[in-house]
């Protein structure tokens, strides 16, 4: 039995939190997330519930258990469409070569320049501003990083003698890709899910900060710190839930990549 | 020879990508709706003033003309006019760059000041209060949006302390201090999580390079455990940490677009997020093939870089 490195069990516990937190808002709250209450404005953390109110009186803790719901669900369906696509077209190259493998690369290196705000201005441009534009635009940018990473792999997996006995066994291509290729592959595209649906979080955070992310009245991490910004020196709490909420989520999915990495590679974990 | 070879190879094949990267901004822009003429003139024109002005800007004439006359006008600095503005896009990118670009430098700088030091210390003494600090800064510099970093910075340094404005952008010709004190702040926050990364990066770098043989041989040779650092651990671990500096450019730019707005200055990132909201269609085509072209052409760069730094290719082209 190895040893559980101490980083999973703290990633584990904080992604757990926050999903947890972003289930449970969707049977419960403290308060209403969209419910004002002008009575409750802006007063502090204590003063009017756990985390204070923000500038209409709603309950902060309530939108930012709300707000998580919103950001891993943004989150991971981005996360999930770039990995998929990502991770079978890395493959692809991989069990293919030649022409199409660069084909492949080519439009990742297309992907590569532009990062999700710039991808999502572009298609904000041509869809307007919402939770599917920013699916969309963090989707894209996370193609280029899936595909590098399977393919990588792949291509060791690919020079193993196992894989000359299936080919000698009459398989294809796609299904020895598919039985072989993927069951080995599988830990390192996980590992890299964990890191980048941390990713996906701050790049939503900054598109709903610039007002790119879900339409309001959703609730949302980044439009919270966009409008805490107009009370900075009045009611600074209404800085601070969000932020830490974010850093926070990131965090631990950062962790729980970094300790699966060192669980199932533990060469790596020594030296990184 | 074959440094140069590869290198025109890779300049070739970075034009190929521009090429497919215009052709995809450029289309996307065309099928966004709203029409550039009706939303100069406003909703009350009348149709053949419409028209008038589309023939004029050139929107009456076939899609695949109007990309190359765009390509054209990329070449020669002939981005068009702004929608809104009424000046030319080439000039607007211009007055918006002598914000984006020293800010981008100057937190560019920041983040490889810290971290190269941080790092090499951190390797040095493995397991060490120093090594778990660089850690725990890297782990949380990652996790940390920059835009709050700056948010957090105008709470507890310009109105907590009085240092440095809250946002804003005097200008250069305002004088280079009051400029760049302006600039101080945005460039920390976007520093931080740069550094957090390159920290990283470089800390791992130092321990897998000390591990190599050629660092053995050295020592047994007599070499002191200084210079063996200095003399070949560092050149060596600075390779993946140029590297990653390339990669992280993307982030750079988003980063910058977010900061420019927290700390509301008149940057290129600036620019393209309001041309989005006030549909200056235009504005946005070229500001993004701009920045596109910037994260290309600085990872070009960085493997020209790498080609000079990389110890075993040094005078062998």
């Amino acid at each position: 039995m190895r040893r559980v490195p101490a980083t999973l069990w703290i990633g584990a516990a904080l992604s757990l939190l926050f999903v947890g937190a972003a289930l449970l808002s969707r049977v419960w709250t403290p308060a209403d997330p969209t419910g004002m209450n002008i009575a409750a404005r802006l007063k502090g953390p204590g003063e009017a519930g756990l985390l204070g109110a923000d500038q209409i009186g709603r309950d902060v803790l309530s939108i930012v258990m709300a707000g998580a719901w919103t950001s891993l669900g943004i989150a991971l369906t981005a996360t999930a469409i770039g990995g998929a696509v990502g991770t079978a077209t890395g493959m692809a190259a991989a069990a293919g070569r030649g022409g199409f493998e660069r084909a492949v690369m080519a439009a990742n290196g297309v992907l590569f320049a532009f990062p999700p705000i710039l991808s999502a201005i572009l298609l904000g441009a041509l869809l307007g501003p919402g939770a599917g534009t920013a699916i969309l635009a963090i989707g894209l940018f996370m193609v280029p990083v899936f595909a590098r990473i399977a393919r990588g792999a792949a291509l060791q997996v690919w020079s193993r003698d196992f894989i000359k006995a299936a080919r000698m066994a009459g398989k294809g291509p796609v299904r020895i890709s598919i039985e072989h290729v993927l069951p080995n592959i599988s830990a390192q595209i996980i590992v890299q899910f964990a890191i980048q649906t941390g990713l996906a979080i701050l790049a939503e955070a900054g598109l709903s900060f610039l007002g790119m992310g879900v339409a309001p009245p959703n609730p949302s991490w980044g439009r919270m710190l966009s409008e805490a910004q107009t009370y900075l020196s009045s009611a600074p709490h209404l800085v601070l839930a969000p932020g830490l909420a974010i850093a926070g989520a990131v965090l631990g999915l950062n962790l729980l990549g970094d300790g699966l990495r060192d669980l199932t590679d533990p060469r790596r974990g020594q030296a990184a | 020879m074959r440094k140069l070879r590869y290198l025109g190879r890779r300049l070739a094949g970075l034009l190929g990508i521009l090429g497919i990267a215009s052709l995809a901004i450029f289309l996307l822009i065309e099928a966004a709706p709203g029409d550039p003429a009706q939303i100069m003139l406003g909703t009350g024109a009348q149709p053949d003033t419409v028209a008038a002005l589309r023939a004029e800007l050139g929107l009456d004439r076939p899609l695949p003309l109007r990309y190359l006359a765009w390509l054209g006008g990329v070449f020669t600095g002939d981005l068009g006019m702004s929608y809104t503005y009424g000046t030319p896009v080439a000039e607007l990118i211009g007055q918006r760059l002598v914000v984006t670009l020293p800010l981008t430098a100057m937190a560019t700088l920041l983040a490889v000041a810290v971290a190269l030091p941080l790092g090499v210390m951190a390797a040095q003494n493995p397991n060490r209060i120093v090594d778990s600090l660089a850690t725990a800064f890297s782990q949380i510099g990652i996790a940390v949006p920059n835009f709050w970093i700056g948010l957090l910075l105008i709470l507890g340094v310009s109105l907590g302390l009085g240092w440095f404005p809250t946002g804003g952008f005097p200008g250069w010709r305002a004088g280079a201090l009051p400029a760049l004190s302006a600039l101080v702040l945005p460039a920390i926050a976007l520093a931080i999580p740069q550094a957090a990364v390159l920290t990283r990066v470089t800390r791992a770098a130092v321990i897998e390079v000390s591990n190599e043989d050629f660092i053995r041989t050295a020592r047994a040779k007599g070499l002191s455990r200084r210079r063996a650092l200095w003399r070949h651990t560092v050149p060596n671990a600075l390779l993946p940490v140029v590297t990653m500096l390339g990669l992280q450019i993307p982030f750079l730019i988003s980063g910058a677009v977010l900061v420019e707005n927290v700390f509301t200055l008149p940057g290129i990132g600036t620019l393209a997020y309001q041309a989005l909201s006030q549909r200056d269609l235009i504005v946005v085509q070229n500001v993004v093939l701009f920045f596109a072209v910037i994260v290309l052409g600085v990872n070009l760069l960085v493997d020209a870089l790498y080609i000079l730094l990389d110890p075993r290719l040094r005078g062998s082209g």
